[in-house]
């Protein structure tokens, strides 16, 4: 039999295991008493990326609040596979309104819970991309600029989902959706659009801004503790990779979010006030390719003859973000 | 305590009394001025515990709405025309979850072309939303109205609308009889939620609803609505007893008892109209008037027990069906079903056009002659429609029709009399 050393961490990654932290470093979801907020039996595709954050993240929130908190959710896949009526996988008080109007919904939570002077109760909103980067977008900026007392989490698929992924301004270049299909010269989701969300919610310079992945659970968890320690308007921007839309193994989840990070697409970081405090470094930078090749939406760039150009111009915007999000220490690069 | 006030003003101050823990507001002309003196009140202190928040949209106007009405807090917004249809599906959500916000209406006309003036087209456009839909035809009647929406919407768990008319009651000042604390607060308890998120007690609100339930769902909002038409006069009733006068049923009729003619109408045009119904009754005409107040629920029993004995029925309304005519007269004839009564519609008033005695005695002597059309609009200058007309069958390139209009009218500024 021959000799098996023990990891003690997972290679690629500082993730650190568990059980080799301090009881209060461990993870929200390794704790018995965790709140469970979006319970089992819920509708989800296998290896949803979106469930995932959303549990990390609801769980941690409702940690972080001593379970007084109040979701409101947009329309979307998190809306429809959680409240297949008479279920439902809420363990908190949730509400859904409508598609484009889940800031100004949770705006108006938290001012009744300061009317009536029940301000230990606090009030996340929750919705795709889709909903925050484009049709709720308006009310995502009022929300931001009055700086109401709200967390808004948003669950950034790249795409509409649940219509049967369309592109949002959240798709990126390259990328084939149902309405950017590969044909033409020039296949999939075009260059120069789109938005990233972050930027322009730093711009507003509310209290806190994060970036995180489904790759790294144990920060996910950590930046939404940090975001429940301000008052004010608060937004987390979580990458979830979708099988489904993304054309990847459901398995495979955790690796993609983890190869859009190391490969500098994603860049996952804090900001407070407008100013950014802290990067979560790439260990070891991976070309795009590595990211790219395993997803099928953008499986019209390789083949026999991949379409270098493309992948050229998403390297470089990989190194731009690295750049701007100082993903690299520059003592590394 | 009688005030010569503003009608925002003492709607405003009625709202503050009415004790709201949520106001949103959202410039729009010609609501600005209630939601400005709010704002004032919250400022100042004068209104306690109550949250001011200034939108940045009538669609979060009416979402800041929802998210409070439904966790637990009495809200209230105003808005008018476009902003009433920005907000729509929010004021659609609103209704189906079953939420009682009360929003003021400031009546005002839907573009294009852009106008500011009166009419009820935006209101129309929501009348099948799930809301109820109350008209003011005063300003007593808007600033009683709204105490009586809060109690009928809280008690039904039903979101109301009072629509008043824009600058014709909005700016207008009149009298008004200001209640006081004491009595608003022995006649609209505190906000007793049927459904609230509360960590106490968590629930899911908004969930999808499939073909299985759907129509029940639907069909119960219908039964809301309903039950509208059994309490309204129960509360008139007891607000009677508390501020001692009437705020306007479901409707009302005025020197209608042998009237061969009814005029039916809503809002501030049924003071020109019953002035007009004196003159005529002062020379001998058989006329009288009905007067509707709650357009939603429509009160059709009602309607055709105050019709049914007269000889024809004239509806003048502020709003109009492009490509069919009426609005409320379809719901008045709904109510005549089977009487054989003719029914004349009298599209008046839109965007401000001032709808004046003069021409109502013309329209009210040939309806009671019977030669009226079934479909007339009041003081429509034909001249101006039939050359634009005629342009465009000339020219292929005619060019905007509104903008030919007001060169043909010429630089008259806004030509209302």
């Amino acid at each position: 039999m021959p000799f098996q050393p023990i990891k003690f961490y997972q290679t690629g990654t500082f993730t650190v295991g568990n059980r080799l932290l301090n009881p209060e470093d461990r993870s929200v979801q390794s704790h018995g008493n965790r709140s469970n907020s979006i319970t089992s039996g819920h509708r989800a595709c296998q290896g949803c990326g979106e469930a995932l954050g959303a549990r990390y993240a609801l769980d941690a929130a409702m940690e972080a609040t001593g379970s007084q908190l109040i979701a409101a959710n947009a329309t979307g896949c998190l809306e429809v596979f959680t409240t297949p009526y008479p279920e439902t996988s809420w363990q908190l008080p949730w509400m859904h309104s409508l598609f484009g109007n889940v800031a100004a919904v949770a705006t108006g939570m938290a001012a009744a819970l300061k009317a009536k002077g029940r301000s230990e109760v606090r009030v996340v909103a929750q919705g795709g991309d889709g909903g925050t980067t484009d049709i709720g977008f308006g009310c995502l900026s009022g929300m931001f600029e009055r700086n109401d007392d709200v967390l808004y989490i948003c669950y950034d698929n790249e795409a509409y989902m649940n219509t049967g992924v369309q592109r949002s301004s959240a798709t990126p270049p390259g990328a084939r959706t149902a309405t950017t299909l590969p044909v033409g010269p020039h296949p999939g989701n075009v260059f120069g659009q789109g938005k990233f969300v972050p930027a322009i919610a730093m711009a507003h310079e509310i209290p806190y801004v994060a970036t995180a992945t489904v790759a790294d659970l144990h920060d996910l968890e950590a930046k939404v503790k940090r975001a429940m320690e301000f008052r004010g308007a608060r937004y987390i921007h979580i990458l979830v990779p979708c099988p489904l839309g993304w054309g990847t193994a459901s398995q495979d989840t955790i690796r993609i979010a983890r190869l859009a990070h190391e490969t500098g697409l994603f860049p996952v970081f804090e900001a407070e006030h407008g100013i950014q405090v802290s990067a979560l470094p790439i260990r070891k930078q991976l070309p795009v390719e590595k990211y790219l090749k395993p997803q099928k939406r953008f499986a019209h760039l390789f083949g026999a003859q991949p379409n270098q150009d493309i992948i050229a111009q998403i390297q470089a915007l990989a190194e731009r973000n690295i750049h701007r999000y100082g993903q690299i220490s520059p003592e590394k690069s | 305590m009688l005030e010569q006030i503003e009608g925002s003003r003492a709607v405003a101050e009625v709202i503050a009394l009415c004790r709201p823990e949520v106001v949103c507001a959202y410039p729009i002309t010609p609501q600005t001025h209630i939601v400005e003196a709010i704002g004032e009140m919250v400022k100042s202190g004068k209104l306690m515990n109550c949250e001011f928040i200034n939108v940045e949209s009538e669609f979060a106007a009416m979402s800041v709405s929802i998210g409070a009405s439904a966790t637990g807090a009495r809200s209230y917004t105003a808005t008018a025309s476009q902003g009433l249809l920005f907000m729509s599906e929010a004021v659609y959500n609103a209704a189906g979850l079953g939420l009682p916000i009360v929003m003021t209406v400031a009546n005002r006309s839907i573009g294009a072309p852009i106008n500011i003036w009166n009419d009820h087209s935006d209101a129309m456009s929501q009348r099948d939303s799930g809301w109820i839909q109350l008209f003011a035809e005063s300003n007593q009647n808007a600033a009683d109205l709204h105490i009586l929406a809060f109690r009928l919407a809280e008690e039904l768990s039903l979101p109301a609308m009072v629509c008043m008319d824009g600058f014709i009651l909005t700016h207008a000042y009149e009298q008004v009889d200001l209640p006081t604390q004491s009595q608003i607060d022995s006649y609209l308890p505190p906000y007793a939620p049927r459904q609230v998120l509360d960590p106490q007690d968590p629930v899911s609100i908004g969930a999808m609803v499939g073909p299985e339930a759907f129509m029940e769902v639907r069909y119960l909002a219908h039964a809301r609505q309903l039950r509208v038409l059994e309490l309204i006069p129960q509360l008139v009733d007891d607000f009677k007893q508390v501020f001692g006068r009437d705020p306007g049923g479901l409707l009302h009729t005025y020197r209608a008892e042998d009237a061969e003619t009814i005029i039916v109408a809503m809002g501030s045009a049924l003071g020109t109209i019953k002035d007009t119904v004196d003159e005529m009754r002062h020379e001998g005409h058989k006329i009288g008037v009905l007067g509707i107040t709650s357009f939603r629920p429509f009160p059709l029993n009602l309607v055709r027990d105050a019709l049914h004995q007269t000889r024809r029925v004239v509806v003048v309304e502020k709003s109009f069906a492009l490509g069919i005519g009426g609005i409320l007269s379809t719901d008045v004839q709904m109510s005549l079903a089977g009487l054989n009564l003719p029914v004349y519609t009298v599209v008046a008033g839109l965007g401000g056009r001032a709808i004046l005695r003069k021409s109502l005695h013309q329209w009210f002597r040939k309806a009671e002659q019977d030669e009226l059309e079934p479909l007339t609009f009041l003081d429509l200058n034909w001249a101006v429609v039939n050359q634009q007309l005629m342009r465009e069958e000339k020219v292929r390139r005619s060019g905007p029709a509104a903008e030919n209009v007001l060169r043909h009218i010429g630089s008259v500024a806004s030509k209302i009399a």
